[in-house]
């Protein structure tokens, strides 16, 4: 029996199974042969190219796409991941309206750029579907060297290294790796457990042990991987969640969006996934973004985004704030919660208006509220464990190609400084951090 | 991984790409980038005799022809052999020869249609540690006015005697680079190689007018009104190319002569064409001036993909493969029956099909109310014109009728003889016994 989506509460199979399934499939499908040709087409192979340089892992795109415009997706994958092992959840998860597409000339020029990341999945799909793996090892170096944290950051290092020659055990508080691509990217943007398969296809490099539930803080300490292994690269992401800190936000039925996010992505049924009526999700990032629109396709009646700060000062880029509007969720700006109403449970969140001035952001006299039967914070997340190393604004502190405060320790992606907080960002850092350990631990070999 | 290195009579590079003989390859500081690019060999910028250069024109030198979204199908140049004075191109030379000892550098000359003139040169480009040299014969505007290029590459008994002084005058292999601009290719092949040359190049450039400016009806590119035929190159003249190359391969008397194959090479399809009609390797000049060094490297992964794809351990497994292949029309299948079939689920109901058989062919397409297309078997001589204007790829198809059974359009029964135009009844000189 599904419940309708006018009864009150949290409750699970809002929609029957089939609209559900139509919700969560693949928000833009691939490419078929005669699509990518097209869209290859459009590339103009430009010199020194605008979008090479706008992509964190310096895809050669020019090139990839040629290769595909010539008939050889697999070269055009070859190329890709060449520096970017985890190209194919890129392609799928890159904000590329900021990246690689906002760079290109025909953007300039008509508005309209090449389809840069539909024509990237479209090579890496082609060569990852055949299950073979595209790289070797190198000869055995006789080094170990420890990857904290199963996210793009860990996977990317832990290639890298196992691609020179080096062997790897990867670490991971939870029970399957991928990080967020497992735990996080919205499940229509990764579908058919695609992150499962693209670690599984990662690993046929060899050379690589993955240790599940195994947390560092918890279970292995810094100061053992140091003695046990000839390096250590953390990846361990931001497992933190900053909290609303409003009277009240303890009440059942307000929760971190990331926790919610997470349940989705692992439910095998979505119809057993419940969520609120009336749902407020309370931030301005991607996580906001994610979080209010799987809400609304799971088939929350309505659902509202709520971001202190003005339409541009949102960290989603307009195509995602677009792809929630169009989505039928509702984002106020410049309001932020003052009060949590309800008797042990939510049910309604009072706002009030806020301006920024000199001082910050200060709160208007008048309030209005929203009621919610279900409340999201997506308002930051945060180290979950510092290690001992030295901090920056709340980060692992890094210098060059993630050097932290110790020589034998590396960091990268979200937990360190430095780059946005991206899929893609976290592979560059992980895959630089291999090649500096790897520098490091063969200078004079 | 397939290994491209190629020995092209006695040529040593590590891939099958060399640059051709035009401004990419003018001087030291693009061939230098050319190979840092991933280049196997260039054929430097035509040398001309000691003494005061050429002049080119002041004004503009190409002329273009453009697809769809200015994608450059064709060129067309003005440009003269170099500019710059010998001793400055043969000083590059050599240093290049040093930074980048295996690479192919080929040196490729133009002077006057006299002995002495070529006996002076040869020691000179010797000297600078070429690996070879080409002759251009092949340069179809300026040069060709004064007896030179062109003017030599369309009289067969010129190519003979200069390639037979240069094989006197030099130990470095001679290719000798043809001119498309004559009627049967054959003739200058056969008196090259007569002549004694290792290889023959081919195509130089095609004379052409690009366009003409309807206001002040100048021919383009236009120099102060007026404008001079130039030479065509690029992706529009490979088909050209290909059957000169093919020409070539096939005749009897030229048979197994080294080819070079140039012309519209732009991708490493264009490529693995050329040298599966025979050509040792390719040489590409407009896919570099349109797109830049880089180029080249789509060129070698698309090739050496395709070769792992084929199991060809190197260039030699395929190396003309395709030239058996090539052969007169009269020894053509006639019992080869196929049939256009439209693949309805694809379809998407322009109606060019329709328009190209109705109006141009042989009225063998059917068109419903509701715009159904449907080929009529009992009209359709299999002329694939519907499959060439039809846009959706695949959609329309040539399928062959089986052995036995009826082809509508003639009542025959078809046969599982192959059987041609020699032994065709309609044939007045038919030979073949009844
Ligand atoms: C909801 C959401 C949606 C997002 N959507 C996008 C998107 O569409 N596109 C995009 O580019 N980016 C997106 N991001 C950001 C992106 O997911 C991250 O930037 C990226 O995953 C960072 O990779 P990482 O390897 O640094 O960390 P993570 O992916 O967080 O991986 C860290 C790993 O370390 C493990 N770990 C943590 N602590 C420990 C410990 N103490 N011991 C052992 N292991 C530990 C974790 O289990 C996890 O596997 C999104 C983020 C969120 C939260
Ligand atoms: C601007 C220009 C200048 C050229 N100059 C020469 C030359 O000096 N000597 C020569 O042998 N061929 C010359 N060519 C011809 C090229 O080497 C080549 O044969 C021809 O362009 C066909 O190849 P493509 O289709 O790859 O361009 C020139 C071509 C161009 C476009
Ligand atoms: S390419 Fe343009 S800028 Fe360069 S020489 Fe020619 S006309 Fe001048």
């Amino acid at each position: 029996m599904t419940a309708s989506q006018h009864q009150s509460g949290i409750q699970p199979a809002r929609l029957d199974p089939d609209t559900l399934a139509q919700n969560f499939d693949d928000v833009q499908p691939p490419l078929d042969g005669h699509e990518a040709a097209v869209a290859a087409d459009r590339c103009y192979f430009c010199h020194d190219a605008p979008c090479i340089t706008a992509c964190p892992t310096d895809i050669d795109i020019p090139l990839f796409i040629r290769q595909i415009a010539t008939g050889t997706p697999d070269a055009a994958a070859r190329t890709i991941f060449e520096q970017n092992i985890l190209g194919g959840m890129c392609a799928r998860v890159c904000p590329t309206e900021q990246l690689c597409e906002e760079a290109c000339v025909r953007e300039a020029a008509e508005g309209k750029p090449v389809e840069i990341g539909r024509l990237q999945r479209f090579a890496t799909d082609t060569l990852m579907a055949r299950g073979d793996h595209p790289f070797t090892r190198a000869e055995p170096t006789g080094k170990t060297i420890a990857v904290i944290g199963a996210g793009p950051a860990g996977l990317a290092c832990a290639h890298r290294l196992a691609m020179h020659g080096h062997d790897v055990v990867i670490h991971d508080a939870r029970p399957k790796p991928g990080g967020l691509n497992e735990y996080g990217i919205a499940a229509y943007k990764t579908v058919a457990n695609f992150a499962q398969a693209e670690v599984d296809w990662l690993m046929k490099i060899g050379g690589i042990t993955l240790e599940h539930n195994s947390a560092l803080g918890r279970d292995i300490t810094l100061e053992a991987l140091q003695s046990g292994y000839d390096a250590v690269f953390l990846g361990i992401g931001l497992g933190g969640v900053n909290a609303l800190g409003l009277e009240g936000d303890d009440k059942s039925g307000v929760r971190p969006a990331t926790d919610f996010i997470a349940e989705l992505r692992q439910a095998d049924d979505l119809t057993t996934v419940p969520v609120g009526r009336h749902v407020v999700v309370i931030g301005g990032g991607m996580t906001a973004i994610d979080a209010g629109v799987q809400s609304k396709l799971l088939g929350a009646q309505d659902v509202t985004i709520v971001y202190r700060r003005g339409k541009s000062a949102m960290s989603a880029s307009g195509h995602e704030q677009d792809h929630a509007a169009q989505n039928g969720v509702r984002i106020l700006h410049n309001a932020a919660p003052v009060k949590l109403h309800g008797n042990g449970k939510i049910d309604a969140v009072e706002f009030a208006y806020t301006e920024a001035t000199e001082q910050g952001l200060t709160l208007s006299e008048e309030t209005f509220t929203l009621p919610a039967d279900q409340v999201f914070t997506a308002i930051g997340q945060t180290l979950a464990t510092d290690a001992g190393l030295t901090l920056e604004r709340g980060k692992i502190a890094v210098t060059g190609a993630g050097r932290t405060s110790l020589s034998d320790v590396w960091a990268g992606g979200d937990c360190a400084t430095g780059g946005d907080d991206l899929t893609v960002t976290a592979v560059a850092e992980g895959r630089d951090a291999a090649e500096d350990i790897h520098a490091t631990l063969m200078k004079g070999a | 991984m397939a290994d491209l290195r190629t020995d092209f009579v006695g040529i040593k590079s590590p891939n099958p790409f060399w640059l051709a003989s035009a401004p990419p390859t003018d001087k030291e500081y693009n061939v230098r980038r050319a190979f840092e690019a991933g280049w196997g060999g260039v054929v430097w910028k035509t040398l001309g005799s000691e003494g005061p250069p050429v002049v080119n024109v002041n004004g503009p030198r190409y002329g273009a022809i453009w697809g769809a979204d200015r994608r450059l199908l064709g060129l067309n140049n003005i440009e003269l052999i170099t500019d710059r004075p010998l001793e400055v191109n043969l000083r590059e030379m050599k240093t290049i020869k040093r930074d980048f000892p295996d690479r192919a550098l080929i040196a490729s000359i133009m002077v006057p249609c006299e002995e002495e003139a070529w006996r002076a040169i040869l020691p000179h480009v010797e000297d600078t540690g070429a690996d070879g040299i080409e002759l251009n014969f092949g340069c179809p505007h300026g040069m060709s006015e004064r007896g030179m290029g062109a003017a030599v590459g369309q009289v067969p008994e010129y190519i003979e005697m200069v390639t037979r002084w240069c094989k006197q005058y030099t130990r470095m292999p001679v290719i000798v680079k043809l001119t498309p601009n004559i009627t049967d290719i054959r003739y200058p092949a056969r008196a090259a190689h007569a002549g004694g040359a290792d290889a023959v190049s081919l195509i130089n450039t095609i004379s052409s007018i690009t366009s003409v400016n309807l206001d002040d009806f100048s021919p383009e590119p236009s120099i102060d009104g007026k404008g001079s035929h130039g030479g065509y190159c690029g992706p529009a003249v490979k088909p050209i190319a290909l059957n000169m190359v093919a020409e070539i391969a096939r005749d009897a008397e030229t048979r197994g002569l080294p080819i070079s194959g140039i012309g519209g090479v732009t991708t490493w399809r264009d490529a693995a064409e050329f040298i599966a009609l025979g050509c040792g390797n390719v040489q590409v000049c407009t896919a570099a001036m349109t797109y830049g060094f880089k180029i080249v490297q789509e060129m070698i992964s698309g090739l050496s993909n395709y070769m792992d794809q084929k199991g060809y351990a190197g260039i030699e497994d395929f190396r003309g493969r395709a030239v058996p292949n090539v052969t007169d029309w009269q020894y053509l299948n006639l019992n080869y029956v196929t049939k256009a079939r439209i693949n309805q689920d694809d379809c998407i109901k322009c109606g060019r099909c329709y328009a190209a058989c109705e109006d141009t062919s042989h009225q063998a397409i059917s068109m419903s109310e509701d715009r159904v297309f449907d080929v009529i078997d009992e009209e359709c001589v299999a002329c694939n014109l519907c499959v060439n204007v039809c846009p959706v790829e695949n959609c329309i198809t040539m399928e062959r009728l089986p052995a036995g059974t009826v082809d509508p359009r003639t009542g025959r029964t078809v046969s599982d003889t192959p059987s041609n135009w020699t032994e065709h009844p309609n044939n007045p000189s038919n030979v073949a016994a009844e």
